[in-house]
């Protein structure tokens, strides 16, 4: 019976960062919008594109591979398998141990990994430039996660992302390597998700964009499905900060209905106030120059860095 | 027990009496077929028989045969470390040998190889069978000889002669070190037995040199930043299935020789020394994946990925020397599962991707992947195994290069205990350099894969590349099944891997196999786990009900076109990104280690010549280490040639000169003695 509610206790949240990422895209381009004092495409736009693009019949390039249709599947399983591994109201799930917050990074490293493949599989120049700025951005922003990682592991004990959220609700106190380890992970979360200042996702047709270019051949059900994983990346980094560094509201283990639902107005919450600061934050700074992107991680690298050393001389940083 | 040892003897005579045969069969065209099977049983024997010695009570055993040196005759010994790199040498073996029995029949010269795999398969399990340090080197020679003869196959292609002779000097640098390494623990007794060198006490002094001159002797065969110079040009330029040996193979046998010496004869460890190999480990795995990165011929990439790999084993090892050191035994056997596991898997996946540039050569006869691309239409099965192995070596979940490394983080997460301020100070420091590493390594497989697999064909000759036959699909479809295998189920390795853990840190990882749902659990659940099995099934689960989902209530429909490319599609295949274009961003980040220059020429305006774009890259340790000490030897060599060609009697004059001046340093030496 326990195991059962668990089961579904952990099958809703799964469904619940479904529902929730396209929501959350919609919600942080209209803040955008009224931001610069646009009308905007309603809330709900983001669904209304994925309902439509899934209707459509896909136009595959005559050159295309199996790789190219299957890619973007894998690409949504493998982002949607760790969004649902953040805690996002409730810590403790039932599935919580599959993976740690170093595989979670790796999960995420596995969906970029297709992401770049693909966007070669046709052999376009801008699938090419697309990758290849990609993975440099990639080798810089996930040896800067694993720092951010590291430096929560060595404070909290732990690299299960529950226990670090359950040390973290409990010891509410500032510390110098939890701000590096902040701002760094923020740094890395604009990164992964291809926001300003490293990329537009709202660009076509620009030599300097990145993660549009990858899926520039891509067609109804396919790049609904690629879309579709994009969002659920945002999601997942935005759970990640929230569960890490607000904390507040997470049910515990075996809370109950109640807790649970503390859990998800809270989560909401975060949610809202993460989208909120993320759009304002775009509207106020230019994109950056290409190879401007590896001196802005290499800050993210070097907090994380500087965020573990501390942590290594003395726990008490 | 005995008869487990009796019988990785006997697999090597037979091995050695097949290279005899394949002498002698050398212009049939049975020679192939047969000594690449003969070999397979063999290697298979010699595995299933390594796998029982080590799952079963793995005791030791010994043996002493009346051959060598007369008062101490040549002593093999099968332990549970060995039989440990046995398993690697066999399986290694065993694949190359079904792989060989398709890719053999396009050797050209195939009596130039045949008599030496049997032989180097043999070399590699007696230097690791060997129980005393005569034979050890003698074996260790042998192995080094017989490779670079293999190495030597196609010695008339450009290239090729330079590899071998580099090969040549730094092999036999390598055992120099070894020679000296041997000499100091056998000390002035000179008892060679390793029974007695563990036996023996060794001073701190002692202790110190050897760890440096096993660094040296072993690092150099191993790959280790700055003696790895010789590794890619070598491994690439033998045939493929022997490059997947000396690459996924031959580094572990080094390895092995490593760990043999530093954990098992030489007693209790200092913690400087582990900040040695720690440094040495880290600057390996970096510098080894930015030179891949920027490779353009396939095979020399992988043997600079091989490197890489190298540098976070020795990473690995030197975390348990640093965690034995400090009397943490339950840490260094975390960290030392951690490297023997990484040794296992990367001899898995860099044999898959050595197999699949060797179909790649093959179908198309290119290493160049400039002159490649669209291969995945061709060869869809290749395509296949290969990608699989890309993401095992770039340590993607679910598959079996993600475990390891994973394992090696969750040791460097223990070291904030080690009471020593060096360690403290390193680690954090290897910790950014593995992470880098690993994401590097997933860009530069990106490039290898995308840019030879993906894409539009290059050349025609990649255009027409056809699937290749079936014993080298078996061999790579097998190696790509156990990547898969041990990533989502790695359990059963870690505790296959206790015991010969315990023999070397006397403490073994808390056994896996009774955890829930085989999850791995290095330390406590509340601390880390991680399940391949489930993370496998989720993503699999997913993407099935996604694509089932979709198909049913949405559309199935597909309309082949022309590709789009924003409008503006070129016909040429020469517009798509290059390997040197890929890399391009990341060269620029990394340009100082490099020392990057480019180059570009623009045509004056109204002249309408093609503008030209020169990049010079330079491997640093080359310039920097081995063209000063060329140059020096060139110097003296150049100085002393004066005397090659002087008459008798100066000669003779010279004799008694020198023999003058010994005496009299001789009588001044003893005035100042008494």
């Amino acid at each position: 019976m326990v195991l059962i509610l668990d089961l579904i206790t952990q099958g809703a949240q799964m469904m619940l960062v479904l529902i929730l990422a396209p929501l959350l895209l919609g919600y942080t381009r209209k803040l955008k919008a009224r931001l610069l004092r646009r009308q905007g495409p309603p809330v709900l736009q983001p669904y209304r594109d994925l309902l439509r693009l899934i209707r459509k019949e896909a136009v595959l390039a005559e050159n295309a591979s199996w790789l190219f249709r299957s890619g973007p599947y894998l690409i949504f399983a493998a982002t949607w398998v760790a969004a649902a591994l953040v805690p996002t109201f409730a810590v403790q799930l039932q599935f919580s141990w599959t993976a740690d917050l170093i595989a979670l990074t790796a999960l995420i490293g596995s969906s970029r990994f297709f992401l770049a493949l693909v966007g070669m599989d046709v052999g376009t120049s801008f699938g090419g430039i697309g990758s290849s700025r990609e993975m440099m951005f990639a080798s810089l922003a996930e040896p800067a996660m694993i720092m951010i990682v590291f430096t929560l592991a060595l404070l909290a004990g732990s690299t299960q992302l529950s226990v670090i959220a359950e040390f973290m609700q409990a010891h509410t106190s500032l510390r110098v390597s939890l701000g590096l380890a902040l701002i760094a992970l923020v740094i890395v979360a604009l990164a992964e998700n291809a926001r300003i200042p490293i990329d537009n996702p709202a660009t076509h047709l620009e030599l300097t964009m990145v993660h549009e270019a990858m899926v520039l051949e891509y067609s109804a059900r396919h790049l609904a499905v690629l879309e579709f994983a994009a969002a659920l990346k945002l999601l997942l980094y935005l759970s990640l900060i929230a569960c890490i560094f607000m904390p507040w509201g997470l049910a515990l283990a075996g809370g109950g209905l109640e807790a649970y639902a503390i859990g998800l107005v809270s989560y909401l919450g975060k949610l809202a106030v993460g989208g909120f600061l993320l759009a304002l934050f775009e509207t106020s700074i230019a994109k950056m120059r290409v190879f401007r992107v590896p001196d802005f991680l290499g800050i993210a690298l070097m907090l994380g860095l500087l965020g573990m050393l501390l942590l290594f001389v003395s726990r008490s940083f | 027990m005995i008869s487990d040892l009796v019988l990785q003897m006997t697999s090597v005579a037979i091995m050695l009496g097949l290279a005899i045969l394949a002498i002698v069969l050398s212009r049939s065209k049975l020679a192939t077929p047969v000594i690449y099977g003969a070999t397979l049983v063999v290697s298979a024997a010699g595995l299933i028989g390594a796998i029982g010695f080590l799952l079963g009570d793995s005791s030791s055993s010994d043996l002493t045969l009346p051959i060598g040196l007369p008062w101490l005759g040549a002593h093999f010994r099968l332990d549970a470390l060995a039989s440990f790199f046995l398993i690697i040498v066999n399986l290694g073996g065993a694949s190359a040998s079904l792989y060989g029995l398709g890719y053999g029949r396009h050797e050209p010269t195939p009596f130039r190889v045949l008599p030496f795999f049997p032989a180097f398969l043999a070399g590699m399990t007696l230097v690791v069978l060997a129980d005393d340090a005569f034979s050890y080197l003698l074996c260790w020679e042998f192995m080094s000889l017989v490779s670079w003869a293999l190495v030597m196959t196609h010695h008339r292609a450009a290239g090729n002669a330079r590899a071998g002779y580099i090969y040549l000097l730094m092999a036999s640098f390598g055992t120099l070190a070894l020679l000296l390494a041997f000499g100091l623990l056998a000390g002035p007794a000179g008892n060679y037995a390793f029974s007695a060198i563990r036996a023996a006490q060794h001073t701190p002094y002692v202790a110190a040199l050897v760890l440096v001159l096993m660094l040296l002797g072993a690092g150099s065969k191993a790959g280790l930043v700055p003696l790895h110079v010789w590794l890619p040009l070598a491994h690439p330029a033998a045939p493929s299935h022997v490059s997947a040996l000396m690459s996924g193979v031959m580094t572990k046998v080094a390895i092995y020789g490593f760990v043999r010496v530093v954990f098992d004869l030489l007693g209790p460890p200092t913690w400087q020394g582990s900040v040695v190999v720690l440094f040495l480990g880290s600057i390996t795995a970096v510098m080894g994946i930015l030179h891949a990165m920027m490779e353009k011929d396939l095979k020399r990439l992988l043997a600079y990925s091989t490197i890489e790999n190298v540098g976070i084993i020795f990473v690995g090892l030197g975390l348990a020397l640093a965690f034995k050191s400090n009397a943490m035994p339950a840490a260094a056997a975390l960290a030392m599962t951690a490297a023997l596991f990484h040794v296992l898997n990367h001899s898995i996946f860099k044999s898959l991707l050595f197999f699949g540039s060797g179909a790649i050569l093959t179908a198309t006869g290119e290493r160049d992947m400039e002159h490649l691309g669209g291969l995945i239409r061709g060869m869809p099965l290749t395509a296949f195994t290969f990608l699989v192995g890309c993401m095992a070596i770039s340590a993607l979940p679910p598959l079996n290069g993600f475990v390891s490394e994973w394992l090696i983080f969750q040791a460097i997460l223990l070291s904030p205990d080690v009471p020593s301020w060096g360690i403290k100070l390193i680690v954090p420091a290897v910790g950014v350099m593995l992470a880098l590493s690993a994401a590097l390594a997933a860009a530069c497989f990106v490039k290898a894969f995308g840019v030879s697999f993906l894409g539009r064909p290059r050349t025609t000759v990649a255009a027409g590349a056809k699937e290749v036959d079936r014993w080298s699909l078996a061999a790579m479809f097998i190696l790509a099944g156990l990547c898969l295998l041990i990533g989502i189920i790695p359990a059963p390795i870690i505790d296959a891997l206790a015991p010969v853990v315990n023999t070397l840190v006397a403490e073994h990882m808390p056994l896996q196999f009774a955890n829930r749902w085989l999850s791995i659990v290095p330390i406590a659940e509340s601390r880390s786990s991680y399940n391949g099995l489930l993370v496998f099934l989720f993503i699999t689960v997913s993407t099935l009900a996604a694509i089932e989902v979709i198909h049913r209530f949405a559309s199935r429909a597909v309309r082949r076109g022309p590709a789009w490319d924003c409008g503006f599609p070129d016909q040429s295949p020469a517009t798509q990104y290059t390997a040197g274009g890929f890399a391009q961003p990341i060269r620029r980040v990394f340009s100082p280690l490099f020392d990057a220059r480019e180059d570009v020429v623009m045509p004056a305006p109204g002249d309408t010549a093609a503008a030209r774009l020169t990049v010079r890259l330079r491997d640093l340790t080359w310039e920097m280490l081995y063209a000063p000490v060329g140059g020096a030897i060139w110097f003296a060599a150049e100085k002393l040639s004066y005397l090659q060609f002087l008459t008798i009697r100066k000669y003779l004059s010279l004799v008694f000169a020198l023999l003058v001046i010994l005496l009299f340093f001789l009588m001044l030496v003893m005035l100042v003695w008494s």
